[in-house]
């Protein structure tokens, strides 16, 4: 079995993928996709799946990250759990066709917007939450009834061959398959036509996805990243300000996240405050030697550690540092790290982090930090900290970001009544909960006339009373149609 | 012109940083603005409509001018509504908090009108993008020369210059357009140019709307009702010649109709035909004319196949000076003919017969997905097996185009006939982004969510996540372990 597997690993080429996307095209089409039941069975599996196995998906996210188990069993484990249960709740609901009133211009008639399956769709998912960010899209691409295959990340190998082998057992595989590798299997896999692609990853990525996806008009959904900034105002709460930034940065995967804060915006004056309750709550979470804390995940590989250790020794940069900068090569790990003032044209500032750096940009007026936000590309999540209602409303009104939070990161995303998604450099389209069933769902227009009620203006030949009544009817005024029927209006 | 192109660019993202087009009172303005010119301009508007297209005025006025005015109106009427903050519910957890979705606009944006409707569907999204608070560029088709002339002339005279602006021209402008970064491009097109779009706005990661269009299928039922037939067939012909003589992206592309049946929708088919246009169609003057040379050497071409041409049953007549076809109806054409392949585009009307009306439902699933299936039955088993079982934009039961007016329809394609919609609030919709807001406070702080982890937080998370604040409350209070 496990040489098989292997070289049917080596073997998927561009053929391979076209031979099983027919097959999973054979599959929607005999429609078994579509019945309530089917999706029903299929999410109560996944669920089945999690249940009976989480300590191996523990232990796999222990081998690609480090993961804590807390972190593990929280944002990966729990948040799908929560996605899948609000699925089998809501689904009825969600497959209900929508009645709208229909105007007087159509009338007699009525209405309805009917959601259907895409048919056959593709979701390439990342290695920073490989778990979470494989299976909550295919939640939403089997809620809406499609037939789809999986690639997980290959730079998370263990969660990747983990998922092969859990889908492989618990899902059904005429419609559901994972395909694990790297750059060749994935260009295989974009040279097909699909319904749509849902990718989560870097922007450089999303370009060649939706590029490959453009040659056969399937829209695509982008999951990005960027650098989401946290503005702090002074006059607050400090202690749970910092609390919070440090729960959405080093309690996310080491700040391996994208939606993490990124950088912080503070006035000068305030910003020595910020730094030591910053240092004196890290020490606190992580002990004096933070590279040995249990509780960090490590960086994922080489090269990011490599990439992390760049934006440190740049020159302009290594002297800023404030809290923090030890790294351990061998065992990956990176220390909570915080630095000051650090030069807006600096690499760690042009690029997003995605690591446990945080530098901090000091401003003379808070409100000047809207503009350093806008003047660089569309972060995922924007953050503010402050009691001013002002400033906020000023925040919400000139800050483009996916989404916005106010007094706390990262908590937008276990909210599944908001759409999460980003805009302008951070992606395209939006997920979790129904906002998820819509984005592998068609939303088909159905308008039922009856025979009756047939204008003769609409018809040539064309005569000037007709255009009379027809400018009324255009307009749906009922005064206005009776007057133009009697000869009355003059429009 | 490329550096002309590059200020116009700078320009509109000038204006739209400024803040300008963020305020209600801005978009309300424009689309009165938009009112005014439709009404101060109508005669401009006919007159450019019929040397581009011979359209009739009332059809001019019914798919051009009557189109932008319902939508602006409509768009006016409920700009306060789209714009309100919707609240979401959120779960007791992470009380004390409230959450909200702010539509708010993209920014800069391109719109690619086509040549069929040069005015609609060259301003329909343009008031979509301008509700939502956008700067507009419009790229109108050069297909429609008098029409696109009229609107680079007429939209700076009423609409904000800065904000909105309108430029012509042919691939070489839209190849330049294409290298510059938008916020988002809606194009109404072919599929072929559809994939370039997108193409380039991948470089860029910018979000399309591609409103494509296909093969239309018709589906007729045998009806038995005299009247019944009657108003189907004059409803086919409405939704084939009586719109721009075919050239339309939801245009009656073709029939299915059972073998029995068909011999009568042909004959009424001939006569309603010869009562609307007259003896002598070529010269009526309720038909369009084929936009141009090339379009009419394609119809031409199409009818060329002798086995197309020997399937001809009606019409087939043409006038290469004034680019005019007659209404023409064709019995089974080679199905691998392209007349059956391609979307045809123009004033023929295949007829394909089958042996049991169900059969339609295999016939279009075995082609593209097409924009609209049209579909005329009193059948309710086959109208919920036609919306279950078939894929398209959408389908409209008994009738030929009303969709298209329908504002609280989305209109748009899916697979090979596009995605996005728009119309009504879905055009808003598509030219804002949904910005998800979350606001806490700083009461209420739990520690569980902070490290260093241990045993007791592990138990208090899980419960959250369950929403279990039974066993949560128990947990805190040092009952359960």
């Amino acid at each position: 079995m496990g040489t098989e597997e292997e070289e049917k690993k080596v073997l998927f080429d561009e053929e391979a993928a076209t031979s099983l996307v027919k097959e999973l095209r054979a599959s929607f089409a005999n429609g078994k996709t579509r019945s309530y039941d089917w999706r029903v069975t299929q999410l109560k599996s996944m669920l089945k799946m999690i249940d009976e196995h989480e300590l191996e998906i523990v232990k796999a996210l222990r081998d690609d990250l480090s993961k804590p188990e807390l972190e593990s069993t929280v944002y990966e484990i729990a948040m799908l759990r929560n996605s899948i249960t609000l699925a089998l709740k809501e689904i009825k609901h969600w497959i209900k066709p929508e009645k709208v009133k229909t105007s007087l211009t159509t009338f007699p008639s009525s209405g309805e917007i009917v959601s259907e399956p895409l048919g056959v769709v593709l979701i390439i998912s990342a290695w920073n939450y490989p778990f979470l960010l494989s299976l909550d899209p295919v939640v939403g691409a089997i809620a809406a009834g499609n037939a789809l295959v999986l690639k997980p990340s290959e730079i998370a190998p263990a969660t990747s061959s983990l998922l092969a082998k859990l889908v492989g057992e618990y899902m059904d595989s005429s419609s559901i398959r994972v395909v694990e590798g790297a750059v060749t299997e994935t260009s295989a896999l974009l040279e097909q036509k699909w319904d749509k692609i849902f990718y989560t990853g870097n922007g450089r990525v999303g370009r060649i996805v939706m590029a490959a996806a453009a040659k056969h008009l399937t829209p695509v959904l982008l999951e990005l990243g960027g650098k989401s900034p946290v503005v702090v105002d002074s006059g607050i709460n400090l202690q749970v300000a910092v609390r919070r930034i440090i729960a959405g940065k080093w309690c996310c995967n080491n700040g391996q996240a994208c939606i993490s804060p990124d950088y912080i915006i503070i006035t000068k004056e305030y910003a020595p405050k910020l730094v030591d309750t910053l240092k004196s709550e890290l020490e606190k979470f992580y002990g004096k030697n933070p590279l040995e804390s249990k509780d960090l995940s490590r960086i994922v590989n080489s090269n990011h550690f490599t990439r992390l250790a760049k934006y440190l020794d740049e020159d302009k940069v290594s002297g800023k540092i404030v809290y923090g900068g030890e790294r351990d090569k061998t065992n990956l790990k990176i220390a909570p790290t915080v630095l000051l003032d650090v030069p807006r044209d600096s690499l760690i500032m042009s690029e997003e982090i995605f690591g446990p750096l945080l530098p901090i940009l000091t401003v003379d007026k808070i409100e000047d930090s809207f503009a350093i936000i806008n003047s660089g590309t569309k972060p995922l999540a924007a953050y503010l900290f402050t009691n001013n209602k002002k400033l906020r409303q000023q925040f919400v009104s000139t800050v483009s970001a996916g989404g916005l939070v106010v007094n706390d990161t990262t908590l937008h995303l276990a909210v599944h009544t908001l759409p999460f998604g980003g805009v302008g450099e951070s992606g395209m389209g939006a997920y979790h909960g129904k906002f998820s069933f819509d984005a592998f769902s068609h939303k088909k227009a159905v308008l039922y006339r009856s025979f009756a009620g047939d204008a003769a203006i609409r018809y040539p030949p064309y005569t000037g009373g007709k255009l009379r009544l027809m400018k009324v009817l255009m307009t749906g005024s009922i005064f206005s149609i009776i007057g133009a029927l009697l000869g009355w209006s003059k429009v | 012109m490329g550096g002309e192109l590059e200020d116009s660019l700078a320009e509109l993202r000038q204006t739209f940083t400024s803040g300008r087009t963020r305020s209600a009172s801005w978009r309300k303005n424009q689309l009165r603005a938009l009112l005014k010119l439709i009404h101060d301009k109508e005669d401009n508007i006919l007159e450019a409509l019929f040397q581009d297209l011979g359209k009739h005025h009332v059809e001019a006025y019914r798919d051009e001018i009557g189109v932008i005015e319902k939508s602006a109106t409509n768009a006016l009427d409920c700009l306060d509504k789209w714009m309100a903050p919707t609240k979401s519910r959120l779960p007791l957890l992470f009380f004390p908090a409230k959450g909200e979705v702010i539509s708010e606009p993209l920014g800069v944006v391109l719109v690619f009108g086509p040549w069929n409707f040069p005015i609609s569907l060259a301003l329909d999204p343009v008031i979509g993008a301008i509700a939502a608070g956008n700067t507009v560029m419009l790229k109108a088709s050069e297909l429609a020369p008098e029409s696109a002339s009229f609107l680079v002339k007429t939209i700076p005279l009423y609409m904000d210059s800065n904000a909105v602006k309108v430029i012509v021209g042919g691939v070489d402008v839209g190849e330049q357009l294409l290298q510059h970064k938008w916020d988002k491009i809606f194009f109404t097109g072919s599929p072929r140019v559809g994939r370039e779009v997108m193409s380039a706005a991948a470089q860029h990661l910018t979000p399309v709307a591609l409103e494509l269009g296909g093969k239309c299928p018709t589906i007729v039922d045998t009806l038995s009702s005299p009247s019944d037939i009657k108003t189907m067939v004059k409803r086919v012909i409405g939704g084939k010649w009586g719109i721009c003589s075919g050239q339309a992206c939801i245009g009656v592309d073709y029939i299915l109709v059972e073998e029995k049946f068909a011999p009568t929708v042909i004959d009424l088919l001939k006569k309603t035909i010869k009562k609307l246009y007259g003896d002598s169609p070529i010269n009526s003057k309720y038909l369009c004319r084929i936009v141009n040379e090339n379009h009419f050497e394609r119809l031409h071409k199409l009818l060329e196949d002798p086995l197309v041409a020997a399937s001809i049953i009606h019409g087939g007549s043409l006038d290469k000076e004034k680019l005019i076809i007659e209404p023409t109806i064709l019995l089974n054409p080679p199905l691998d003919a392209e007349i059956m392949t391609e979307e045809i585009f123009g004033p023929l009307l295949p007829i394909i017969t089958l042996n049991h009306i169900q059969e339609s439902i295999e016939f279009i699933n075995s082609r593209p997905k097409p924009l609209t299936i049209y579909a005329f039955t009193k059948d309710e088993t086959f109208m919920r097996q036609i919306v279950s079982e078939t894929s398209s934009g959408s389908v409209t039961f008994n009738d030929t185009i009303v969709q298209f007016v329908c504002d609280v329809l989305p209109f748009g394609g899916v697979g090979h006939s596009g995605f996005g919609r728009y119309h009504g609030k879905y055009s808003f919709d598509t030219f804002s982004h949904e910005k998800a807001i979350m606001q806490r406070s700083f009461l209420l702080d739990l520690e569980p969510r902070y490290p260093p982890w241990n045993d007791f937080k592990m138990k208090f998370i899980r419960l959250a996540y369950k929403y279990d604040y039974f066993n949560l409350m128990l947990l805190l209070i040092g009952l359960k372990k």
